[in-house]
C-alpha cells in the first residue's frame, strides 16, 4: 500500500478525512485549501466518476508540485464537458490540442520547460480511455520508450462515453455498448484477449505505473503525488465509472468502482520498471456477480436468464487477477 | 479587441453555469435517532457523549452525559446496558462497550472531581422526595438543576435504596456508590437519613412542600408456601442482603438452596460463595434460556461455581435441626412455556434456603392520598409519572415498570421535568422523535475493523472469597479506542467523504464542529454523498418540480 493506515481512528484511512486526524494525515480532498483544479458548473453528468477522479488527481499533482504544473488534455468527455467555448471549469494551467496526440503535445511542453530552465514545472498529460488506448497509443508509446518527463493519466470509463457511448479497446467482455448491442448469440462485447494498458505501460519498463480507482481516495492522492516527484515517464490509469454509460444509478459511481477492486476485476498495484512492487489487497472479497448485476450494460447476463457460462468467464478473469498480482494475501 | 485569430469572446469561468437546476432531488443532512439512545431506559444522548469521548474530552462527554443520568460511575457498572443490545456495531464485528466507556467518564469525573452546574436561577418552589434510591436521587438531581429546593427523606440509615442494599459490593463498590451521591447533595439536595415518612400528604403540607415525588421502591419480600418452613432457616434474600452490607454476617452454613431466577437469586447465591459457603445451589422453575435473570450475570455466577438446578421447584421443608432435607420437584415446560409439575420428587441436603422470589411495595404511606389507583399491588401513574392524585408523583420499582437502576433513574428524570412543567404552570415541552438510524442506512466499508476492547475480571480465587469488585474498568487508552468504535449512527461526525466525494464540488465545508452545507446553485442531485455517507446522515429529498 502506497501510504501508511491509521488504525483505530473510528473510520481509519478510509474516509476523505475524520476531525479525528491529525491535519497531516488527513487528505487533499478534505482541506478547505484544495486546488479544486476542475471547479463547479462543469457539463458533466450527475454522478460523474471521470469528473471526480480528474479533480482527485489534478488537486494531488497541484498539492504535490507546490502548484507549479501544466496539463495537456485529450478529447474526450473531460475536455468536452469541462470547456465548452468560452468557458473553462480548470483551475490549473490547461490545453488541449487533438485527441490522438496527448502525449506528443505533453512531450513538447516538457522539452519546451526544460530549454526555458524551469524544472521545477511539472507537465501532466491526461485522457480518457479512447484517447489513450486507442487514438493517442502510438504518441504514447512513444512518450513511455523515450522516457519522456511527462505524468500520463488515464481515466478509464471503458468506452466512449461523450459520443453516445461506443466499444473502445478498454471495453470489458459482454458489457453492452452502442456498437456491440445485446444481440444475437453472443451479445455484448465480444470475449477477446483484452488491452490491459498499465501492463502494456510495464513493458516499456518506465520509473512508473499505477493503477487506481475513485473509491480509494488516499491510494489515489498518494500514487499521483509519488508519479509528480519522480523524473521520466509516468503512468496511472484511473477506474472511474460511467453512469450513462454503464446503465447506473448516478449514486452507485463509488460503490462500483469498489465492487471492481473487492471482486478483484480492476486490481490495484503499482510497478516500477515494469515489475510490480505492491498490490493493494482486497479488504472485502465479492463475486462479480455484485458489480456486473447494478449495470445496465450487463442485463443480458441476468435477464431474462442467468447467463452463468459467461458470468464465470468473467469470474475466471477476476480470479486471475487475484492470483497475477497477490490481491488475497 | 486583442484577441486572437477567431476568437470573439472573453474567456469565462463555468462557475457562471448554475447545474443546480438539474437537480430533481437535493442532499440534505439530517440526525437520526442511533439506536442506543432509543434503547436507553434514561433517555441518554450516548452518540453525543461518546462523540465527545472520541476525541478525548472526557469532561465535554461526562457533562453531556449527566444531563440525563446523575450516575455515570454506578450505571456503568449495574447497567445491563440495553444500549448495546441495540447497537448497530453488533452486526459489524460487536456491540461498542457503552458501559465501559461511561463507567470510565464515571469514575475519571469523581478522580477529578468534577462537579455539576448549578442552575442559573432558582424557582422559589419545594419538592419532597420520599426515598433516597436512584429513582428519588434521580428527581433530585434533576429538580434540583431546574432550580427547584429538593429534601430527599430515606427511612433508612444510608442513601442509595436498592443499589446499596440490593446490589452487592462485587458490583457496585460502596466508594463509588458514595463519591455519586454526595455529588448530588454538593448541588443542593438535602437528604435527610432515619426520616420515614408516614403520612405522604401530612409531611408534604406540614414542609411546605409544592409537590411530591415518591420512591420507596420495592421492599417486602414475597413469601412461597414451604410447608414447616418457619421453623427451619429459610430467609429471604434482601434481608441477607441488607445484612451483609450492614456488616453482619448471616448464619447461611455450608450448603445454601437459593429459591427463585432473577438477578437477586444470583446476587445472593454469588454473596452465599463469598461468605464461605461450599456450595450455592440456585433452584429455578424454567430453564437458563427462560431465566429473567441477565445473561452475564448467570454466566459469572456459574463462573465462581454456583450451580443451578433448572426446572425444579422447594416442595416441603423438612424437619427443623442441623441439617435440613427438602424436597425438590422435577418441573416439566408446557406447549406454552409454563412449568407443569410432574410428581417426580427429590431429596436435596442444605444448611438453609434463601427465598429471592421477588418483592412487593409497602403502600402504606400513601394511605392518606386520596383518588389513588392501584395496579398489582404497585402505585398506578400517567405518562407524566403523576399519580391519580394531582401534584404526587411516583417512580421506581413502586410503579409498574422494569425494575432496574437504570429505569428508576430514568423514572427520576423524567418525573421531575414534569414536576417542572406542573409547577410552572406550561405543557411539558415534547421533543420531537428523529427517526431511528438503522443499520441499512450506513455505509460500513469506511469504518476500520476494530473488534470490542475486553474488561479484565478478577481471578476466580479472589472472587470466592473476597467482595473485590469482579469486573476492573478501562484504562484512558483503551476507553478512547472503545469511543472511536462507535459508528455515530445517523449524526455528522465530519469525515469529510461528503466534501471529498462531491463530482460538482458543491459541497462547503464549514469547519471543526460546524459540519458542512450544500451549495445548491451547483449541486446536481447525484446522490454521490448520501451514498457514500458512513453514518446515514445525508438525505436525499425530491425537489418540488
Amino acid at each position: 500500500m502506497s501510504f501508511q493506515p491509521v488504525r483505530f481512528y473510528q473510520t481509519g484511512t478510509y474516509t476523505v478525512g475524520n476531525r479525528l486526524l491529525d491535519e497531516a494525515q488527513r487528505t487533499v480532498q478534505a482541506t478547505v485549501a484544495r486546488a479544486n483544479s476542475l471547479t463547479s458548473g462543469h457539463r458533466a453528468c450527475q454522478g460523474c466518476g471521470e469528473a471526480l477522479g480528474a479533480r482527485y488527481a489534478m488537486d494531488a499533482a497541484m498539492h504535490a508540485s507546490d502548484r507549479q504544473m501544466v496539463v495537456v488534455n485529450a478529447t474526450g468527455c473531460l475536455e468536452v464537458f469541462s470547456t465548452p467555448y468560452p468557458e473553462t471549469s480548470w483551475q490549473v494551467p490547461w490545453m488541449h490540442s487533438l485527441f490522438g496526440n496527448a502525449p506528443a503535445v505533453a512531450t513538447g511542453v516538457a522539452a519546451a520547460l526544460r530549454v526555458k530552465g524551469r524544472r521545477n514545472v511539472r507537465v501532466i498529460a491526461q485522457g480518457g480511455d479512447g484517447g489513450t488506448t486507442d487514438i493517442g497509443f502510438g504518441c504514447l508509446s512513444g512518450m513511455f520508450e523515450r522516457n519522456d518527463d511527462v505524468l500520463y493519466i488515464c481515466y478509464d470509463n471503458q468506452a466512449y462515453m461523450n459520443t453516445g457511448v461506443q466499444r473502445s479497446s478498454a471495453t470489458p467482455a459482454a458489457a453492452r455498448t452502442a456498437t456491440t448491442p445485446a444481440k444475437g448469440p453472443a451479445p455484448g462485447n465480444e470475449f477477446g484477449q483484452g488491452k490491459f494498458l498499465p501492463e502494456i505501460a510495464m513493458a516499456h519498463r518506465i520509473p512508473y505505473v499505477a493503477t487506481a480507482s475513485v473509491a480509494d481516495l488516499r491510494d489515489l492522492e498518494a500514487k499521483v503525488e509519488e508519479a509528480t516527484h519522480l523524473r521520466g515517464a509516468r503512468y496511472i490509469h484511473v477506474l472511474v465509472p460511467c453512469p450513462l454509460g454503464w446503465g447506473a444509478a448516478s449514486s452507485d459511481t463509488i460503490r462500483l468502482a469498489r465492487l471492481a477492486t473487492e471482486s478483484g476485476l480492476f486490481p490495484i498495484f503499482e510497478a516500477r520498471f515494469g515489475e510490480v512492487s505492491e498490490a493493494r489487497p482486497i479488504r472485502r472479497l465479492v463475486p462479480v456477480n455484485e458489480f456486473l448485476r447494478l449495470q445496465k450494460r450487463f442485463a443480458h447476463l441476468f435477464e431474462p436468464t442467468i447467463d452463468t457460462e459467461r458470468i464465470a468467464v468473467i469470474q475466471a478473469q477476476a480470479d486471475r487477477n487475484i492470483k497475477r498480482y497477490a490481491l488475497l494475501p | 479587441m486583442d484577441k486572437p485569430f477567431a476568437i470573439t469572446l472573453d474567456p469565462g469561468s463555468s462557475l457562471a453555469n448554475h447545474t443546480g437546476s438539474w437537480r430533481t432531488a437535493r442532499p440534505s443532512y439530517v440526525d437520526h435517532l442511533p439506536p442506543c439512545n432509543q434503547g436507553c431506559p434514561t433517555g441518554e444522548n450516548i452518540q453525543g457523549w461518546l462523540y465527545h469521548a472520541e476525541s478525548g474530552q472526557y469532561e465535554a462527554a461526562w457533562r453531556v452525559l449527566v444531563q440525563d443520568n446523575p450516575m455515570p460511575a454506578v450505571t456503568g457498572r449495574v447497567c445491563y446496558h440495553p444500549c448495546e443490545g441495540a447497537c448497530n456495531r453488533a452486526r459489524l464485528d460487536s456491540a461498542v462497550s457503552i458501559h465501559a466507556v461511561e463507567r470510565f467518564l464515571g469514575d475519571e469525573a469523581i478522580k477529578q472531581n468534577w462537579q455539576f452546574a448549578r442552575p442559573p436561577a432558582m424557582s422559589g418552589k419545594r419538592v419532597l422526595v420520599v426515598g433516597a434510591g436512584p429513582s428519588g436521587l434521580s428527581a433530585a438531581y434533576h429538580l434540583a438543576r431546574l432550580g427547584h429546593a429538593v429534601e430527599v427523606r430515606e427511612a433508612g440509615p444510608m442513601a442509595g435504596g436498592m443499589m446499596r442494599f440490593g446490589i452487592p459490593k462485587y458490583r457496585l463498590p460502596r466508594d463509588v456508590l458514595d463519591a455519586e451521591i454526595r455529588r448530588i447533595e454538593q448541588l443542593g439536595v438535602t437528604i435527610r437519613l432515619n426520616t420515614k415518612v408516614e403520612h405522604l400528604l401530612k409531611a408534604r403540607d406540614e414542609g411546605g412542600f409544592d409537590a411530591a415525588f415518591v420512591a420507596v421502591g420495592a421492599h417486602v419480600s414475597k413469601r412461597a408456601w414451604v410447608p414447616a418452613g418457619e421453623a427451619a432457616r429459610i430467609m429471604d434474600a434482601l434481608s441477607v442482603l441488607r445484612s451483609v452490607e450492614l456488616g453482619e454476617k448471616p448464619l447461611l452454613g455450608r450448603r445454601v438452596l437459593v429459591y427463585g431466577g432473577g438477578n437477586t437469586a444470583i446476587d445472593v447465591a454469588r454473596t452465599a460463595r463469598r461468605l464461605g459457603a461450599e456450595e450455592a445451589v440456585i433452584i429455578y422453575r424454567r430453564t437458563r434460556d427462560r431465566m429473567p435473570a441477565h445473561d452475564s450475570e448467570v454466566q459469572e455466577a456459574l463462573d465462581e461455581g454456583v450451580m443451578f438446578r433448572w426446572l425444579s421447584t422447594i416442595k416441603i421443608g423438612a424437619d427443623a435441626g442441623a441439617h435440613e432435607q427438602f424436597t425438590i420437584e422435577k418441573m416439566a415446560l408446557d406447549e406454552n412455556g409454563f412449568p407443569q409439575p410432574t410428581g417426580e420428587f427429590e431429596q436435596i441436603e442444605a444448611d438453609s434456603l434463601v427465598l429471592a422470589l421477588g418483592q412487593d411495595v409497602d403502600l402504606s404511606l400513601l394511605d392518606d392520598v386520596p383518588g389513588l389507583q392501584l395496579t398489582d399491588g404497585m402505585v398506578s401513574v400517567d405518562s407524566n409519572m403523576m399519580t391519580a392524585c394531582p401534584g404526587i408523583f411516583a417512580g421506581g420499582d413502586m410503579v409498574p415498570a422494569e425494575r432496574t437502576v437504570t429505569v428508576a433513574l430514568g423514572h427520576g428524570k423524567k418525573a421531575a421535568r414534569h414536576i417542572d412543567s406542573w409547577l410552572r404552570g406550561v405543557s411539558p415541552a415534547v421533543a420531537e422523535k428523529h427517526p431511528v438510524a438503522t443499520f441499512e442506512r450506513l455505509n460500513t466499508w469506511y469504518y476500520t475493523d476494530a473488534p470490542r476492547s475486553v474488561q479484565q475480571e478478577l481471578e476466580r480465587v479472589r472472587r470466592e472469597s473476597t467482595f473485590d469488585e469482579v469486573v476492573s474498568g478501562l484504562n484512558a487508552d483503551t476507553a478512547l479506542f472503545e469511543a472511536r468504535r462507535c459508528l455515530s449512527c445517523g449524526n455528522c461526525f465530519e469525515c469529510d467523504n461528503c466534501y471529498g466525494v462531491c463530482p460538482d464540488n458543491a459541497v462547503i465545508k464549514l469547519g471543526p464542529g460546524k459540519r458542512f452545507k450544500i451549495n445548491l446553485d451547483y449541486c446536481k442531485g447525484c446522490g454521490l454523498c448520501a451514498a457514500e455517507c458512513p453514518c446515514g446522515a445525508i438525505e436525499m429529498v425530491p425537489e418540488t418540480i
